[in-house]
């Protein structure tokens, strides 16, 4: 019996689908349990990060970080008022003579002490993102981690360089730099913004989501361990109401922020009237283009990768998979059959692949649209088989095909494991589709062909474009978008321009 | 032998390589510094800027896919248009101006220099721990609005405006209010200097008036100022809680000192820098 049926002249059909699972005989080769089995101290309550302390904040209010894959209190986090951020600001800004005097090598040698710091408790870092975030254990620890210190490694380097990465110029500090961050990657946006602030010579204030404050207390401590001087790294946590006070805050002379783009542009709107300069790393609906000949099977794991890593919590996610007409049929059964082995759930098990949901507030808005997925006319395929956990918070990797490029969920940011599948038949097609969105972050291209490749990179309207690959990150490597998605460059020598002036 | 009675010539626009005159039919007053009626210039309107943002947008492709060698020819021919008119120019600025014009197209050459220069000295390969190659280059990023100084009406609107176009974009400027006139002789240099029509776009009239729509214009993605008061400044800087707009205004700057302004970071605010990685594994 074959189960292969003979391709026709005018088109190259699917073969006859094989259930693989079934194949393999259902669930009975399914991995076992392997946990992760340390478990880093967390105290109870935790205090703001001011001047080198851990003090109360001022109003004595904290607030619950939850594990969203059991729903349980980790530790009581303090809520900083705008007194509170008024205490960081006056820290950074007393700290800001000292350091932004000190010898490039001399800082740059207490940030490489930082990294090694962090090398050195790597797997307590990992195991905390993991816990208070949701993210699964392996990219925690492959990725998010070593990434981090990485980045402190890079910028270490470069405190004594900045006369040679900007040609004919005399780079200064900024001064005291507010920096807001996201959930999604806690410790590496972290360290995306603290290391080229402090590499040429500024001093921070930053927040955390409030959701995920656990690693950046965490890395407060390193601060301490290693003897940063005081003052030079302040974290205060909070929600909205803290970050606002940041942004309205009249010490501070820079602020980057990395989130929604809706926020970007109101923080935008609140230092319209100040010189206060501005980075902003916003959001994305990244189009990932596959043609007819690519590489399918490489290509298929490059859609995963796009936009199912981290439950679909990356800003340049690959969220609008552009497929070749020709192969529409092929990649689809191919996407069916690879999300069929994905493993959904307990984020500590280091066989997971998808982890929990960040919050209770961004399930509920997956799910929003989801339900406007299929309202709107597109079919949804529901081909994970991974049974979830009772509590905590949980979505199934999942996709749309039969989306128009008008529907809301081919054109709005999601921020979670949803990819849109449209078709194109011509690289103009699949160019100019792209290039409609008033987003520009990150694109991918698969295609085997050299010249077709280059072409079409260049013709995307994308800071970053993967080729024959997909969310790849490096500290060398600059990130960040066009239009919409923001402005300004983290990493590489191109991330120092924010940072100096 | 009566004296003879001069022309008084009516300065028109320059948008999308033509010659028009405003939309508006309104025109202002140019009075030399004896008060003599000396010309006429336009008074741009919001459906001029309209106009001249739409006719840079159509040509900006054109323009930055043109070769960097081709594109640092033509800004060096713009440099010898504007040295066949340096005496008209240097009249119209008044006193110091043949100083000033001379610095101008000094700045003119500058730049003409830095197009194929430019992706080498702030572009890269980027040495990623991995079986990749990575590398970064700069390219334009659309159509971006000049808002010249007053002073120095020339040499202002020249460092702000050719940093944008050697980088590949094209511009839409509104010119110095209280002069003009060397900007509307600069459009006739403009038209003769192999640019494609629409990559510069000047209009003279009133920053009252005008720097709001180019605030607010979604097709303009950056903006390059000088000289604009403190109210004007905040509405420019609006633009970027619009369509995220990159803002650049300079202040206290002095346009003689090539030190000030000259080099790539005039050219930086104005390129979006794009990374690329590829697999190298076989």
């Amino acid at each position: 019996m074959s189960i292969v049926s003979k391709p026709s002249a005018s088109k190259i059909e699917a073969p006859k689908r094989l259930d693989l699972r079934a194949a393999i005989g259902g669930g009975i080769f399914e991995y076992a349990p392997a946990p992760e089995s340390v478990r880093p101290e967390i105290a109870d309550q935790y205090g703001l990060f001011i001047g080198g302390e851990f003090i109360e904040p001022i109003s004595g209010n904290h607030f619950a970080s939850m594990n969203p894959a059991t729903e349980d209190t980790l530790a009581m986090v303090a809520d900083a008022s705008s007194a509170d951020v008024d205490r960081a600001v006056q820290a950074a800004r007393d700290a800001l003579p000292a350091w932004a005097g000190l010898s490039g090598k001399n800082r740059g040698k207490y940030m490489y002490r930082i990294a090694r710091r962090m090398q050195e408790r790597a797997r307590e870092l990992a195991v905390l993102e993991t816990l208070d975030g949701g993210k699964p254990i392996k990219e925690s620890r492959d990725v998010d981690v070593p990434l981090a210190a990485a980045h402190f490694f890079y910028h270490a380097g470069w405190a004594d360089k900045l006369k040679y990465a900007l040609p004919g110029r005399d780079p200064k500090p900024v001064g005291v730099c507010g920096q807001i961050i996201p959930w999604n990657f806690p410790l590496m946006m972290l360290s995306w913004k603290i290391a080229p602030a402090l590499a040429c010579g500024n001093t921070v204030v930053l927040k955390p989501a409030e959701t995920t404050s656990l690693t950046a207390l965490r890395f407060a401590q390193i601060c301490q361990e290693i003897g940063l001087p005081k003052g030079v790294v302040n974290i205060v946590t909070g929600a909205g109401e803290t970050g606002k006070a940041m942004v309205e805050h009249r010490g501070i002379d820079k602020i980057a922020f990395t989130g929604s783009t809706v926020v970007g542009k109101a923080i935008a709107k609140t230092v319209a009237s100040t010189k206060k300069k501005l980075t902003l790393e916003l959001g994305g609906k990244s189009a990932n283009i596959i043609f007819e000949d690519a590489s399918l099977d490489q290509a298929i794991e490059g859609i995963i990768e796009g936009i199912y890593f981290n439950q679909g919590h990356v800003c340049c996610a690959g969220s609008r998979l552009f497929v070749q007409e020709s192969i529409l049929d092929r990649v689809v059964d191919k996407l069916t059959d690879r999300m069929s082995t994905l493993r959904v759930g307990d984020p500590m098990d280091k066989n997971t692949d998808v982890g929990a949901i960040n919050s209770k507030e961004q399930l509920d808005t997956i799910e929003r649209f989801l339900a406007t997925g299929e309202n709107e006319g597109a079919t949804k395929h529901d081909v994970c088989p991974s049974t979830l956990p009772e509590k905590g918070y949980w979505c199934k990797p999942c996709f749309y095909t039969g989306v128009q490029p008008s529907h809301t969920i081919a054109r709005e940011e999601i921020f979670g494991p949803v990819l849109a599948v449209l078709s194109f038949r011509t690289p103009d097609e699949a160019i100019s589709r792209a290039n409609n969105s008033p987003y520009g972050l990150a694109a991918g291209v698969w295609t085997d062909k050299g010249s077709k490749i280059f072409d079409v990179a260049k013709k995307l309207d994308a800071g970053i474009v993967w080729l024959n690959t997909y969310n790849k990150f490096d500290p060398t490597s600059p990130f960040g978008g066009y239009k919409e998605s923001g402005f300004g460059r983290e990493g590489g020598r191109h991330g120092l321009l924010a940072y100096c002036q | 032998m009566s004296e003879r009675i001069p022309i008084i010539k009516t300065y028109k626009l320059a948008i999308g390589g033509k010659f028009p005159r405003t939309e508006s039919g309104r025109t202002i007053e140019v009075h030399d510094s004896a008060q003599n009626l000396i010309a006429h210039v336009c008074r741009a309107s919001r459906k001029d800027v309209r106009n001249a943002v739409e006719a840079a947008s159509k040509v900006q492709g054109t323009w930055a896919n043109a070769t960097a060698y081709l594109r640092g020819q033509v800004l060096y021919r713009l440099a010898e248009m504007m040295e066949g008119k340096r005496l008209e120019l240097a009249h119209a600025i008044g006193a110091g101006g043949e100083r000033e014009v001379d610095a101008a197209i000094d700045r003119v050459i500058h730049f003409a220099g830095w197009t194929d220069k430019y992706p080498q000295v702030m572009g890269g390969t980027n040495p990623v721990a991995g079986p990749y190659h990575n590398f970064t280059i700069p390219f334009a990023m659309g159509t971006v609005g000049v808002i010249a100084p007053d002073e120095p009406a020339l040499l202002g609107l020249v460092s702000l405006m050719v940093p944008i176009i050697a980088a590949g974009n094209a511009c839409v400027v509104l010119a110095s209010e209280k002069n003009p006139v060397p900007t509307m002789i600069l459009s006739e240099a403009i038209a003769t200097s192999d640019l494609p029509g629409g990559v510069v776009n000047l209009l003279s009239g009133y920053r009252d008036e005008l720097v709001e729509h180019f605030s607010l214009h979604r097709e303009l993605i950056g903006i390059h100022a000088s000289g604009v008061s403190e109210a004007h400044r905040t509405l420019l800087r609006l633009g970027s809680a619009d369509n995220l707009k990159r803002v650049t205004i300079h202040e206290d700057i002095d346009f003689f000192d090539d030190a000030q302004c000259e080099g790539p970071g005039w050219m930086d605010p104005f390129v979006e820098f794009k990374t690329i990685w590829h697999p190298s594994a076989v």
